[in-house]
């Protein structure tokens, strides 16, 4: 009878155990790059711009004044209009975008049934996937003429047509997180209130939504901080002009768009280069906190369960 | 006494000074998609009682428990055909409003499954669900919270607490705060599906403390997979075998004599 059984050395090692060696080394260093790609852009942004925060500008200044004219004779670096841009448009858009992504969410998690639920989340991702510049250009060219038609107002670029744009775009990616936040509401949660003899409605609205509220919580705080990032189809719609807005009609300039119109035309080095890095850092930290919030919020569920 | 297996007529809820059955089923068939789970089933069981079911995986027993309910169509594909009176009314009838159904009809399930509220609103969940007046009756609202509690053995244990977590509680505790949460509606009709499988023998001795103690007051229908707990915690005992009810009978009769060679099998451990 043949030997089935060959004797082998016992440190022999297979080829299984060198590739699973040489795959850890693998995983390992596409996971540390990523850390070290996010630590050296923040690195970068805070080299660029730190000069300029602790030699040039005033912070109160920066933080207080609405007058943001760096190519002026006498530069002028106030950022308080630029964070007003951004604060409205995106304050707006949530308004827009938490009811209607909400609304969303709750009725393919919870009303519709098998292929419309299907279908509706395809549509849903597809509507995620359109570049920010086509929405740009729909705030352009679509938009813009229905403001001034609707409202009577010269122009249609400002906080109405950015915050709706913008409000639109991060509408489907809101939803696309608060569902999963609701469907990872336990089944057995829906039975029982059903046999209770609640109707659709109240298991949603007094089982599911208190279930789903940290995950729900964590969808708005990251349409928030995509809010907070977008530039150009804001910089399109937005109209672009620095002041510190009355209205709705009124033409913003945001955070983000400044930086992607003016970087290019600056000096490497000079005080408007470097005051834009500032910027960059202060649009760093905030969507930093936005999401560090966001991923706090969720991890309140699975520590709690 | 007659059960499932004697033809009455199907009019007798019509025949005055008779009570109907709690629950009745007549020819009751299901399926889930081209699998037939129920067949002909024709059972009744006595107001007041605990009735139990048992029988093997798959045998058709919770199916039928989530009939009652009509909890069964949650999901899609279900079809039924026969008849099945809850409380004399035919709960198949086209103008049958599930939400009052399943307020007469409470249940149980195998998990403890207590809602991500407090154990107050847990409580007082089906209460709220079932109430249109005005918020005020506070007290009421107490009283119903605090008798509930009592009826399950649990009030002296969260009075203190009520308004802490109720998936903190322990498994025993939780089942019988899923029992306690029915009572407020006074349901007439309590079904169990499997309700001590997932507890400790100590648990489970206090649900089926529990159980017995609520005989009378409501019907009880429990589905088990203990036979020992068919033994000891039921009145009568429907064996069931492939969507079919083999054997029907009192529980003593049925541990003790039965009738059919496959109920004698499953009792004495032979398959299932």
């Amino acid at each position: 009878m043949r030997s089935t059984t060959q004797t082998q050395a016992p440190d022999a090692r297979g080829v299984a155990w060198y590739l699973d060696k040489a795959m850890a080394y693998l995983v390992f260093g596409a996971g540390v790059s990523a850390i070290l790609l996010i630590v050296g852009i923040f690195v970068f942004i805070t080299k660029e711009g730190v000069g300029f925060v602790w030699d040039t500008v005033d912070l109160g200044q920066f933080f207080g004044s609405p007058a943001w004219r760096p190519t002026s004779d006498t530069p002028q670096y106030g950022a308080l209009a630029l964070i007003a841009g951004t604060a409205s448009v995106t304050g707006l858009a949530m308004l827009i975008a938490v009811p209607f992504s909400l609304g969303a969410a709750i009725y393919i998690a919870e009303f519709a049934g098998g292929t419309q639920r299907e279908a509706l989340k395809i549509l849903i991702e597809l509507l995620a996937a359109i570049p920010s510049v086509v929405w740009g250009f729909i705030g352009l060219s679509v938009l813009n003429p229905l403001i001034i038609e609707w409202f009577d107002v010269p122009v249609g670029l400002g906080i109405l047509n950015a915050g709706v744009i913008l409000g639109l775009m991060a509408a489907p990616i809101m939803t696309t997180i608060a569902e999963d936040a609701l469907r990872a509401v336990p089944d057995g949660y829906r039975e029982a209130a059903e046999a209770m003899g609640a109707t659709r409605w109240q298991v949603t609205w007094r089982v599911v939504l208190p279930g789903a509220k940290n995950g729900l919580t964590a969808a708005i705080l990251l349409g928030v901080g995509r809010g907070f990032g977008e530039t150009m189809a804001v910089l399109m719609a937005s109209g672009h002009a620095v002041q510190l807005p009355d209205g709705v009609f009124d033409s913003v300039r945001a955070l983000t768009a400044t930086i992607a119109a003016e970087l290019g035309e600056t000096a490497v080095g000079s005080d408007h280069y470097q005051a834009l890095f500032t910027l960059g850092i202060l649009l760093f930290v905030v969507t930093f906190a936005i999401n560090l919030t966001a991923d706090l919020v969720v991890r309140g569920i699975s520590n709690k369960d | 006494m007659t059960f499932g297996t004697s033809r009455r007529s199907t009019t007798c809820e019509g025949v005055l000074g008779e009570t109907p059955p709690a629950i009745r089923t007549v020819g009751l068939n299901l399926w889930y998609g081209d699998f037939q789970a129920l067949k002909d089933v024709e059972i009744e069981v006595p107001r007041g009682s605990i009735t139990g079911m048992i029988g093997p995986s798959g045998c058709g027993k919770s199916t039928l428990l989530r009939c009652v309910t009509r909890i069964v169509e949650r999901v899609g594909g279900v079809r039924t055909t026969g008849g099945l009176q809850v409380l004399g009314h035919d709960i198949y009838a086209p103008d049958v409003e599930l939400v009052q159904l399943r307020k007469r009809v409470g249940m149980v399930f195998q998990r403890p499954n207590p809602l991500p509220l407090s154990i107050r609103n847990n409580v007082l969940f089906g209460h709220a669900i079932h109430t249109t007046s005005v918020r005020g009756a506070k007290a009421e609202r107490q009283q119903l919270l605090e008798s509930a509690l009592r009826e399950v053995m649990l009030w002296d244990k969260v009075k203190d607490r009520l308004d802490a977590r109720a998936i903190d509680l322990s498994l025993e505790e939780q089942q019988k705060l899923c029992i306690a949460r029915l009572l407020p509606v006074k349901p007439s009709i309590l079904l169990m599906d499997e309700p001590c499988s997932a507890l400790d023998p100590d648990g489970t001795a206090a649900i089926e403390q529990l159980i017995w103690s609520l005989r009378g007051e409501y019907t009880i229908l429990i589905v088990t997979h203990n036979m020992a707990q068919a033994r000891r915690a039921t009145e009568q005992c429907a064996f069931m075998l492939g969507g079919t009810v083999v054997e029907y009978s009192k529980t003593e009769t049925m541990f003790a004599s039965p009738a059919a060679k496959r109920t004698a099998d499953y009792i004495e451990g032979r398959y299932g």
